[in-house]
């Protein structure tokens, strides 16, 4: 389809950063023409509940869209249901994940700023995983998600399917798959992607876990430096011949400091989402692997049934022949976006840890040019050469 | 790893070149070389453990040409060093006399033992008693010690050595100096000023040393956690195709960089080490000043106990009573006493104004040549402090730029691995 034939109005340019952003390059040079982004939370506090809304910035060159720029307000809950509905619209399509309805381990309040912030860049990666996917980004509810008012949302949403049979589709395909529904004719990849996760999904959870234990580390560090710097001037009152030289180290000591705290940021900013994300992403996979199976759980019964029943042949025969093509659209999808999910996440691990490496130079070259300056600083007034271990 | 301490520092200021020259410490090379655990039987025939050291000494002279004639050596433990320098400071109480290393271990973070049978903290203390003797040798008034020179060569007997010079009964007591601080009128006031410094140093290393060993706790962490990414990426890579060479070399990085942190900070705590000996050294300072005080209340009573005396003599040579006294009253109840009685008091205050005054000047003599020993050995010592804690906190960021290096390398490392993921 061409994207281009509908689009009459300019793409409108947000501004630089933000379009630098949500620039990603993808293997295909197909040029970006819906730009997302999940900002401004605030408060609503209502005689029942207190909730958090989000605006919604979507910018758009598309034929679809009525107008180029929409804004609108968003809660978790709407979030949720989009997500729902594009489970059941593609079953075996790799929905993005959400964030976690609130996080459990009780450090962090529920309406905490750093917990809002977190949600906010995770719903913001949300959108903008669906607007890059090929398939999903064309989805109707997606667009209603953009563009419809509060009001017209909440009608749009009564017209759905209830609540439970919603929520029904996961439940009963890992019931089924429970009772051993679907593994009998899995295919061989399909199995292998299986044990792939399994694996996948322990590493991940465990990197997750350790990253977050090297931010708190960083964390008491920083916290640790922060008072060790001043003892020095406060030392170098009492001494009148070292002022300089406690001077010199108090300052690199807080040098050091603002060093640490810009490594933490970048843990907090990159690592930490991208691995989070992708332990969240495990238990997306786990679901869509349990739907596959189901619906090749439904041909399979029929199958049984075909070789059982002879009197309804017909009837099931062409039921078979529709669940046939049922499956093969589903396997094919979800190897598709198997496959591209994989690329993906090889990408995002990869451009995750480099940049951890790189803030860690940086974090490592910002001390050392301190510490040179403060020791050349020393050795100047010394007029007995130091051995000092820099010499080349 | 061994940092050496200044072997040769001794002050140009106030010592002529002369005493330099005769210091012990160009004349010969001391090293206390090793520690060995021993269990013997202690005062009360109960079994222990100790550690013993190893003294060897060398003359300088026999090392030139490449010849090295073996050292003379001895055993000691650390009780015995104790007994040095408790020796020493009685007998030189105007000297500022080195501290010895801890009795036991202070300020550790948590993954530095507190036991003092640790090989770690044995090693430690071996390199500190070695500084100490070399501080002792340097010193060019307390090298010239007799005990100080057995206990450097004889084994046997030197306890007994020491005993018998009775130092133990020249020592002031603990009350005697309190008291004398609190009820000094007029001690010098430099002192004064001195024992403040020291109280604010002792405050401040105190402060530091505790900070420093959390800021070590939590680089420690740091570190050590990275070690797991080391595990966890080479499991990992057991499950992908393309990204798994990548990052099982990153995983082996990690490993070397968790692994760097017990050399960075084994040799942070030398650094340790060397500002806990002026924390230690400050209550050296306050020995001097103590010292100081107790000989100026002494001086102030004796000559309080003169003044009274002569004001005595006075009134019982002119009949006038000025101050209240028993024998005056007495003498006013039972009648006045006979001019011979007048005259054989008078007499014998007399002499013991005279005995007063004799001693007065040399108490006074004493103080005045204790107050400018001490103060030279205090500008030596000062002068010490200045050039050991500068060079040791050029030796603090010389150990940080090389932590700095390491880590840059290993992350460059672990950069090229991640970009071939």
């Amino acid at each position: 389809e061409d994207m281009f034939a509908n689009s009459f109005s300019p793409l409108i340019p947000t501004s630089p950063s933000s379009m630098l952003n949500q620039y990603k390059f993808e293997d295909e040079p197909e040029l970006r023409d819906l730009f997302i982004t999940v900002d401004d939370p605030e408060s609503h506090i209502t005689a029942i509940e207190t909730f958090i809304t989000y605006r919604v910035v979507t910018k758009t060159s598309r034929g679809e869209f009525d107008s180029s720029e929409y804004e609108v307000r968003r809660r978790y809950q709407d979030f949720l249901w989009l997500k729902s509905r594009l489970e059941e619209a593609h079953p075996t399509l790799i929905i993005p994940p959400l964030p976690e309805k609130f996080i459990m381990k009780g450090m962090v309040e529920r309406f905490s700023d750093e917990f809002i912030e977190t949600r906010r860049k995770a719903l913001h990666k949300f959108l903008n995983r669906i607007a890059e996917h090929p398939t999903l980004t064309f989805n109707e509810d997606f667009k209603i998600f953009l563009t419809a008012q509060a009001w017209e949302l909440s009608s749009h949403k009564k017209q759905g399917p209830g609540l439970f049979s919603r929520m029904g589709q996961t439940v009963r395909a890992v019931a089924s798959s429970v009772r051993g529904g679907g593994v009998k004719n899995r295919p061989d990849m399909f199995t292998d992607i299986n044990d792939y996760m399994e694996t996948f999904n322990q590493k991940i959870n465990l990197l997750d876990k350790i990253s977050q234990r090297i931010y708190k580390e960083e964390r008491g560090y920083y916290c640790e430096m922060k008072e060790y710097g001043p003892i020095h001037t406060l030392w170098s009152a009492s001494e009148e011949d070292l002022v300089d030289s406690l001077k010199g180290v108090a300052s690199c000591t807080d040098k050091c400091c603002k060093a640490t705290e810009n490594r933490m940021a970048g843990l907090s900013e990159n690592l930490l989402p991208v691995l989070h994300e992708y332990v969240l992403y495990s238990e997306v996979l786990t679901g869509v692997l349990k739907r596959r199976d189901h619906i090749q759980a439904e041909l399979d019964s029929k199958v049984d049934a075909l070789s059982n029943k002879k009197a309804e042949k017909d009837l099931l025969t062409e039921e078979i022949g529709n669940l046939e093509d049922k499956v093969a659209c589903a396997n094919n999808a979800l190897k598709a976006d198997w496959d591209r999910w994989k690329q993906n996440m090889q990408h995002d691990m990869k451009t995750a840890f480099l940049n951890v490496a790189e803030n860690n130079i940086h974090y490592y070259e910002q001390c050392l040019a301190a510490w040179e300056s403060f020791l050349t600083s020393q050795t100047v007034d010394l007029h007995l050469g130091e051995d000092s271990e820099d010499k080349p | 790893m061994h940092i050496s301490f200044s072997n040769n520092f001794c002050d140009p200021c106030n010592f002529s070149s002369k005493m330099m020259e005769d210091c012990l410490s160009k004349k010969i090379e001391i090293t206390v070389s090793e520690a060995e655990k021993r269990t013997g039987r202690n005062a009360m025939n109960m079994q222990e453990t100790y550690t013993a050291y190893l003294i060897e000494t060398r003359a300088v002279e026999s090392q030139t040409e490449g010849q090295c004639s073996p050292p003379d050596s001895l055993w000691r433990r650390y009780s015995e060093f104790e007994l040095l320098r408790n020796y020493l400071l009685v007998n030189y109480p105007h000297i500022v006399v080195p501290p010895l290393p801890e009795k036991r271990a202070e300020f550790v973070w948590h993954k530095l033992s507190a036991d003092n049978m640790d090989p770690d903290f044995v090693e430690r203390r071996r390199i500190g008693l070695e500084n100490f003797l070399i501080r002792v040798a340097s010193h060019p008034i307390i090298c010239q010690d007799k005990i100080f020179y057995s206990f450097l060569t004889q084994e046997g007997g030197w306890k007994e050595m020491v005993n018998e010079t009775g130092f133990q009964l020249k020592a002031d007591s603990r009350l005697k100096a309190l008291n004398a601080t609190f009820r000094v009128k007029n001690p010098d006031k430099r002192f004064t000023e001195l024992k403040h410094y020291s109280d604010e140093l002792q405050s401040v290393i105190s402060h530091l040393l505790r900070v420093r060993a959390r800021v070590a706790d939590r680089l420690y962490g740091v570190y050590k956690v990275h070690g797991n990414y080391g595990r966890v990426f080479s499991e990992w890579s057991a499950i992908e195709k393309e990204m798994g060479d990548g990052l099982q070399s990153a995983g082996h990085h990690m490993d070397v960089y968790a692994g760097s942190i017990d050399d960075i900070l084994e040799e942070e705590e030398h650094y340790a080490d060397q500002l806990k000996e002026y924390l230690f050294y400050a209550e050296a300072l306050r020995a001097v000043c103590r010292k100081h005080e107790l000989m100026q209340y002494d001086l102030e009573i004796a000559a309080q106990d003169l003044a009274s005396k002569k004001q005595q003599c006075e009134e019982l040579a002119t009949g006038t009573l000025r101050t209240f006294s028993l024998k005056g009253m007495t003498s006013k109840l039972f009648g006045q006493e006979t001019p011979e009685q007048r005259e054989g008091k008078i007499k014998v205050l007399e002499e013991q104004i005279h005995e007063g005054e004799e001693q007065l000047k040399s108490k006074n003599v004493e103080s005045r040549e204790f107050v400018k020993s001490a103060w030279t050995d205090i500008e030596r010592f000062k002068e010490q402090k200045n050039h050991d804690l500068k060079e040791a906190l050029i030796s603090y960021a010389v150990m940080q730029i090389s932590m700095c290096k390491k880590g840059i390398q290993v992350w460059t490392n672990a950069k090229e691995c991640f970009s071939k993921m």
